[in-house]
């Protein structure tokens, strides 16, 4: 069979001139969409709070063109607050300091004195929200002390918080560069083609004099820092290949290039183009392992992922952290070492908490989760996926509980066992669940519902206690066991 | 020059040849639409109706948290993936009741029921099922146990299940009980009886 075209003369004038049109018209809403598929979605804005009770982070929104945070969310892990609203005023207390705001308007009385707010005053569900403009002068007059507020990171410092370094290359062959904090830091680390980069986003690390440092090594030739939406970044610029190492309990990070590459059988060659490109392969490590926590506490959830709606305004992700939050208190209270996964509204995906807790080498891991039906604290371990088989020293990512689910069902009946002692009722479960099943260590998820039929009881400080109490004294009890399986 | 009988007979015959294939043609044309309808007039899917059967349904209970084992009676199919999708609608009947001990959101179904590779079965749920389903660990997880205990108790040979959501592999169901791992059946038996006890 034969096509053929139609005659030139048979398509008139117009038609070429309307596809002449269109051609362009249709290359640029290909090159829109492309530009849309390229750009993505905006990333979301943070605000990083560094104070000596805790560090965490909370959302930034944009209201009316500007920023704004939520003035509760953002004392709430300082201290005792409230917040009441009658008609437009919503009133504020954080301890005896008592605040009131008026919604749309920017005089504002603290401490029986007026302020004025360089925008309107907004709110939202009975939710105050403030301009992210007057933190650095607005959070001093309600806390009694001094604040520092980087608005273009949007870092806040509460009180005397912040962590300063030095580095210094040694002249050692390889050279290392020996970075030496004034307190722990736990950042994640990518390493990739030229560079290393170190990420802080839940440690109060400040810039030192200069934002770029040079050394005499033309294997480390420099590092540069920078702040942006609430992390900090200090990324290493290396001819080599490079890798941190971690000591003094997380007081010292060393960078250097690994035993192979240092000793590489040719020079390497540095292109007029400068340093290697970057490529978006990158592997993440954790410090942690420096360390020695005897726990792991997950609050599941937590930033874009709110978990389970418990009533209208109460998220899983909000009770799960309260909740650790209260858990690690009554551990370290008992000497127990205690990491939290995620101490403020920030997302994690489950590969992540499992990467970060096997990391860590604890003796237990415990995924915090709440929910609305039924009554007391469920414990659950995992049901290992069949069909992935740990292979000698190599253990299946889907199936690496496997060798410590006895250790992980015998703490979980362990503790269902503790609860009933204070009326609260309590129950021993497997579950599908991730990341149980890719946790190297005991590991449990333990679900909280209400005692009663009264959901807002999840909220309550009193029970949270009451149940975050009887847990850590069960698991101080099961130390020695825990401590010798690990 | 051809004498003219015999052009005559040469036309005559074919005539008849022309003639002949017209009605085979015709006669085949008629075959085909005669198997063609016979095709079409069997079912699809064979009634559910007449003759009823006992199946266990394991039916879950918020109110307390458990998993019971209840015998029904319902009209059920020869074929052995219909006898699948029918005993799990008939459990997604229970739940969307209006005194239902386990609701699920409106709208939820069970799409197919594939009953593969030996010992395999693929439950596919709509998506209003996993969309409209609450969030939490026991909700989620007595959903999945049910649907899974339901189908391996009933149809012998069943030893793994996996549960897709619009033909899709989903990661959970509703933010906790993991989809995207094959559910062996004993894990799932051993299950059933810790939820078969409040304690």
């Amino acid at each position: 069979m034969r096509w053929s075209n139609p005659p030139a003369s048979v398509a008139p004038a117009s038609h070429w001139r309307s596809r002449g049109r269109l051609v362009p018209a249709v290359g640029a809403i290909l090159a829109f969409t492309a530009v849309l598929l390229v750009s993505g979605a905006p990333e979301e804005k943070h605000i990083s709070i560094f104070s000596t009770a805790a560090n965490y982070s909370l959302p930034v929104l944009e209201r009316n063109g500007d920023e704004y945070v939520g003035l509760l969310e953002l004392f709430e892990p300082l201290g005792a607050v409230n917040a009441k609203t009658a008609g437009p005023h919503w009133k504020f207390r954080y301890y005896d300091v008592e605040s009131e705001f008026t919604a749309g308007k920017t005089r504002a009385r603290i401490r029986g004195s007026d302020f004025d707010l360089p925008s309107n005053f907004v709110l939202e569900n009975r939710r105050g929200l403030v301009p992210l403009s007057c933190l650095g002068t607005l959070l001093p007059r309600i806390l009694g002390g001094p604040v520092t507020f980087n608005q273009n990171s949007r870092r806040l410092f509460i009180g005397n918080v912040a962590v300063h370094f030095t580095a210094q290359v040694s002249k050692t062959t390889p050279p290392k560069l020996v970075i030496n904090f004034t307190a722990p830091v736990n950042p994640m680390i990518a390493t990739e083609p030229g560079r290393l980069r170190m990420v802080f986003t839940h440690e109060a690390v400040v810039a030192p004099g200069s934002s770029v440092l040079t050394f005499d090594s033309t294997i480390i030739p420099s590092a540069s820092f920078q702040e942006n939406n609430g992390a900090a970044e200090l990324v290493v610029a290396g001819t080599l290949p490079l890798i941190a190492t971690f000591s003094h309990d997380g007081r010292s990070i060393t960078v250097e290039p690994p035993a192979q590459a240092a000793t590489p059988t040719q020079p390497p060659q540095q292109t007029a183009a400068g340093p290697a490109p970057a490529s978006p392969t990158s592997v993440t490590t954790t410090p942690a392992a420096t360390r020695r926590y005897f726990a792991v506490i997950d609050p599941s959830h937590g930033g874009d992922e709110r978990g389970a709606s418990l009533t209208s305004q109460l998220a899983e992700k909000d009770i799960t952290l309260a909740f650790a939050r209260r858990l690690r208190q009554e551990l370290e209270a008992s000497g127990l070492a205690t990491l939290l996964l995620r101490d403020g509204d920030s997302t994690l995906s489950l590969d992540q908490r499992a990467s970060l807790t096997n990391s860590a080498h604890p003796a237990i891991y415990i995924c915090v989760h709440a929910a609305s039906q039924g009554n007391g604290v469920r414990f659950y371990t995992a049901l290992v996926p069949a069909g992935t088989e740990n292979r000698g020293p190599f253990l299946g990512w889907d199936a690496a509980q496997s060798s410590y689910q006895s250790a992980s069902r015998a703490a979980a009946m362990s503790l269902a066992k503790e609860l009933p002692g204070k009326q609260i009722p309590a129950r021993s479960l497997i579950a599908p669940l991730r990341p149980l099943n890719s946790i190297t260590s005991a590991a449990l998820a333990l679900e909280v519902a209400p005692a009663s039929d009264d959901v807002s009881q999840l909220n309550s400080p009193a029970y949270q206690q009451l149940i975050a109490g009887a847990i850590a004294a069960g698991l101080a009890d099961l130390r020695g066991q825990l401590e010798a399986e690990r | 020059m051809i004498p003219r009988h015999l052009i005559v007979g040469i036309a005559v015959l074919l005539a008849i040849t022309l003639g002949m294939s017209f009605y085979a043609w015709k006669m085949r044309s008629r075959a085909d639409r005669s198997e063609l309808s016979a095709e079409n007039s069997q079912p699809v899917a064979p009634p559910v109706s007449g003759a009823t059967e006992q199946v266990i349904l394991y039916v879950a209970y918020d109110d307390t948290g458990v998993l019971r084992a209840k015998p029904v009676r319902i009209p059920l199919p020869a074929g052995r993936q219909e006898r699948a999708a029918e005993m799990l609608r008939a459990l997604l009947n229970l739940y969307l009741d209006k005194f239902t001990p386990h609701p699920l959101g409106p709208g939820s179904d069970v799409r197919d029921v594939y009953l593969v590779d030996p010992g395999l079965a693929v439950i596919d749920l709509n998506a209003a099922f996993a969309d409209s389903h609450r969030s939490g660990i026991l909700v989620e997880e007595l959903t999945v146990v049910s649907l899974v205990e339901t189908l391996s108790a009933n149809i012998p040979g069943i030893t793994r299940v996996k549960i897709l959501v619009d033909g899709k592999d989903r990661d959970t169901l509703a933010g906790h009980a993991d989809l995207s791992i094959f559910f062996e059946v004993p894990a799932i038996n051993q299950l059933v009886v810790q939820l078969q006890s409040t304690q």
